[in-house]
């Protein structure tokens, strides 16, 4: 197993995983942006990530050929046996473990342990090296229940009807879990969605995963019409309500669903009303427990907060090895703006440089 | 109901911009909590509730016996505020069943206990709260706690919940002390009005709008005789209240500042209401913003103190004369018995604030711009016939800071900053060209700025400066020197402590620039040439 600027190779094995540029032969862990990329030759995944692909690139730049490998089934690829197992993570993500000349890498991919109804259950393997993201490798992050997050938005929606709740979370995943653990808390009124998360939405019942009623916010409204959808739950990407997608909605209260949200300042420098403390990825507790269950005696980190990861290993006897690779972890990172805002937007909310007196 | 809820009702206010909702979050606390939680809550969210026994350092002492010391500087390097850092790092013990404590528990819990007990008790209410809780008794207890509402908006809601007018609670506000409960029930109609004898009451002080817009410059211009013109001193705005229920001075949102100024208490001496800046004056001249600093904050207010920076009030406004309510009448009129009251009573450290003469709108702008000292910071114009009403009424008053002077410097260092930013790059130094003999150019630092931006402009920059490091030196990154900053700032002076021999007063970056090339940013002698040509 390499490190190589395009991420790991598996030099017996001849292909790369997750690779940022276009390479021959991959194995990728799931569909997300810094995991998978068009234009591949040969794409093995699983049968639901491939699907995610398609819809996402195009039937004609996910991969010249795609290789279906259904979770726990193993193929052996130039001597090395490849197994795909559940990450928790989101719809068809996966662990990859590879086993050559009796000693086994799994390759986590992005990864969480709770449970998530929209997806399987991350599955323990041990392993001689298990290769980690450490997105929320810091002992701060702890993630709250789902449930109670929901609740608090519920109980937002109830003590501000008149206003829309917005709540932004990414296309692929986020917007699915939400919906789904809305829907188990008892919302069954429809859910409205900005045009970016349809298609996934759509996907993801095709593949059996039952969303509930779903429409789209509507568009095209006269200028002068009122604002729409007072007392309801919108999902859009990260950063729409900054959008001027954003002024057909009543009053709306901006949620953001990410676990960015745990570090106040951090929620309120995005302009979030309502922070939801909702992660795709493993946190802290959950980022050692499955180290302790893996029982490798050797952890890779490839992207996140290494150090403090690292750190704790050491503590508990473990080899850790921080790989440090590039254009990871952007899915949970987005809403920045790319460029500056304009003159005027900052003028109007420029703050007063002493206003204490 | 517990710590719990009332975390909930902070991070809720903490985040919502809107007044609106921001009242809603506070009556819904009012009618769903039980006494004497409510009051007691009510009292935090003013600002009433103050506790001495715990202090930070002992929180810092109960995480270190709980966390790894290096995971808990990773965190706190990545947080920033530690009390925040300390709440979400706490380790739940398992089996922990006991119920959180309720608001009043906790200041029940902190009179009766022990110096000695305070540790463990503490230690054992963060053991029940989620990180939320823990976080808002760790800021409540420590005296940090950062309420998203002023106290004025907290007694709007609560007068919108109770369908009272606010200007009622505020009268009887002085007379009542937490939990309130003789006042939650007077607004419920159970009981009587509460008594506020003669307490001294905070009034709701005027303010102005900045004076920008070229409508608003042009309908003064039309007609400068309506319009009175003073100074806008850089000190601090003041409401002194006096007579024979006491004496106090507060702060512009109504806090009581009395106790660091004691020997202005010794001088009000009289029976009225009056608005003005406090300000730090030796031999009639005004000192800078930074004197008057020196003498915030003090535990302790020593006859050195008040010898090495003798405070003194500049009055703007009569509001009360005894029991008489002038704030309905015209500016003008205010002004005359602000004047002859003053000469009457003639109280030590304490004179009216000079009013300027002007015929027209471009005499003032020159006088504006030509007042260089640092205790002015620009005019206030006011209508002639201005009642003083409370807030920030538009056209009524204006305040017309002086135009500051800018350069476009180069981006050159980034810090991260403190407290709530120190997850971002924060804190930009930044320099212009300096021409050699030789022809070759360099770019020199000459000044450091970390505010001016707006929140979008922050996270911009903290990404770009992330993208385009070229070196690291412990927490400050040297960045690619291409991004131009247009910095705004109030003077510049020479100084030989800093390399380019030139110090900014005040620098703020006014906006980014990234449509103007490096090689375009200022050269240092344009700032030299704005040095001061003032003497000391
Ligand atoms: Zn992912
Ligand atoms: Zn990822």
């Amino acid at each position: 197993m390499k490190v190589t600027p395009l991420g790991l190779y598996c030099e017996p094995g001849g292909f790369h995983i997750d690779p940022s540029r276009p390479v021959d032969r991959a194995i990728i862990s799931h569909g997300h942006a810094d995991h998978a990329r068009p234009g591949h030759g040969a794409v093995l995944a699983t049968p639901d990530t491939l699907a995610i692909m398609r819809a996402r690139f195009g039937e004609d730049r996910a991969g010249d050929s795609q290789q279906p490998l259904p979770y726990g089934q193993t193929i052996t690829s130039n001597g090395v046996r490849i197994t795909l197992l559940p990450a928790g993570h989101v719809l068809g993500s996966a662990q990859i473990a590879l086993e050559w000349q009796g000693s086994r890498i799994v390759i986590s991919g992005d990864y969480k342990r709770r449970r998530d109804p929209t997806c399987a259950g991350f599955v323990p393997l041990e392993c001689d090296v298990f290769v980690t993201e450490a997105t929320f490798a810091l002992p701060v992050f702890r993630h709250p229940p789902d449930s109670h997050e929901i609740r608090r938005l519920l109980d937002s929606v109830a003590l501000f009807p008149d206003r829309a709740h917005v709540v932004g979370a990414y296309a692929l995943g986020k917007t699915q879990r939400i919906i789904a653990l809305l829907r188990e808390a008892g919302w069954d009124r429809p859910i409205y969605l900005h045009g970016a998360v349809e298609k996934l939405c759509t996907l993801y019942e095709s593949l059996g995963v039952p969303l509930g009623a779903l429409l789209p916010v509507p568009k095209g409204l006269k200028r002068g019409h009122p604002p729409i959808l007072a007392g309801e739950i919108v999902i859009a990407p990260p950063s729409a309500e900054a959008t001027p997608w954003a002024r057909r909605l009543a009053d709306p209260v901006t949620c953001a669903a990410s676990g960015w949200m745990t570090v106040r300042q951090r929620a309120k420098l995005k302009g979030v009303e309502l922070p939801l403390i909702i992660s795709d990825h493993a946190d802290w507790d959950e980022l050692l427990e499955t180290i302790g269950e893996v029982r490798a005696p050797e952890i890779w980190v490839t992207h996140g907060r290494d150090d403090a990861l690292v750190h704790a290993l050491s503590l508990r006897g473990i080899r850790g090895r921080a790989l440090h690779l590039v254009g990871r972890g952007d899915e949970e990172d987005e809403g920045a703006p790319e460029a500056p805002p304009t003159g005027e937007e900052a003028d109007a909310a420029r703050m007063e440089p002493r206003s204490a007196h | 109901m517990s710590v719990q809820a009332f975390a909930d009702l902070l991070e809720r206010l903490v985040f919502t911009p809107g007044r609106n909702a921001k009242i809603a979050l506070m009556r819904r606390w009012f009618a769903e909590q039980p006494d004497p939680e409510r009051g007691v809550g009510l009292a935090a969210l003013t600002g009433e509730l103050s506790f001495t026994t715990a202090k930070p350092s002992l929180i810092r002492d109960l995480v270190a016996t709980r966390v790894d010391p290096v995971l808990l500087a990773l965190s706190h390097d990545y947080v920033g505020d530690f009390a925040e850092t300390v709440a979400l790092i706490w380790p739940e013990r398992e089996g922990v069943n006991a119920a959180p404590p309720t608001l009043a528990e906790v200041v029940e819990g902190l009179e009766l206990a022990s110096r000695a007990e305070v540790p463990a008790l503490m230690e054992g209410w963060l053991d029940t709260l989620d990180a939320g809780g823990r976080l808002a008794l760790i800021k409540l207890v420590t005296g940090g706690l950062r309420v998203g509402a002023s106290a004025r908006l907290a007694k709007t809601a609560l007068a919108e919940w109770a369908g009272q007018d606010i200007g009622e609670i505020e009268e009887v506000w002085h007379g009542v002390a937490p939990p309130y409960l003789p006042l939650f029930r007077w607004l419920e109609g159970k009981g009587p009005r509460p008594d506020p004898k003669d307490a001294p009451v905070f009034r709701p002080l005027m303010l102005a709008h900045p004076l920008e817009a070229p409508a608003d410059i042009a309908a003064i211009e039309a007609n400068p005789n309506d319009w009175r013109a003073e100074w806008k001193w850089d000190g601090i705005r003041v409401q002194i209240t006096a007579g024979p229920g006491g004496r106090r001075l507060w702060s512009r949102t109504g806090e009581d500042i009395s106790g660091a100024f004691p020997e202005l208490a010794e001088s009000m001496d009289f029976h009225a209401v009056l608005d003005g800046e406090l300000l730090v004056v030796r031999d009639g001249v005004v000192a800078p913003f930074s004197d008057l600093q020196q003498r915030l904050n003090r535990k302790v207010i020593g006859p050195k103190l008040m010898r090495d920076y003798p405070v003194a009030v500049r009055l703007y406004d009569l509001l009360l004369d005894g029991e008489e309510d002038l704030r309905a009448l015209p500016f003008d009129t205010r002004r005359a018995r602000l004047e002859a009251w003053a000469a009457r009573h003639a109280p030590p450290r304490m004179e009216v604030s000079e009013m300027i003469r002007f015929a027209s709108l471009s005499d003032l702008s020159v006088l504006r711009d030509t007042a260089r000292e640092a205790s002015i910071e620009g005019l206030m114009l006011k209508r002639a016939d201005s009642p003083y009403v409370p807030g920030r009424v538009k056209g009524l008053w204006w305040k017309w800071k002086r135009a500051p002077l800018s350069v476009d410097a180069v981006l050159m260092y980034a810090q991260r900053g403190h407290g709530k930013r120190s997850s971002y790059y924060s804190d930009y130094t930044f320099g212009l060209w300096r021409t050699y003999e030789d022809g070759t150019r360099e770019l020199v630092p000459v000044g450091k700025a970390y505010s001016g931006f707006t929140d979008q402009e922050l996270i911009f920059l903290d990404r770009w400066v992330r993208n385009h490091t070229t070196g690291r030196f412990g927490p400050v990154r040297e960045v690619e020197k291409s991004f131009v900053l247009e910095v705004i700032f109030d003077a510049a002076q020479l100084s030989n402590r800093h390399r380019s021999g030139v110090a900014m007063r005040f620098p703020r970056i006014a906006r980014l620039r990234p449509d103007k090339p490096a090689d375009e940013a200022d050269l240092l002698e344009t700032l030299l040439g704005m040095v001061e040509k003032r003497a000391g």
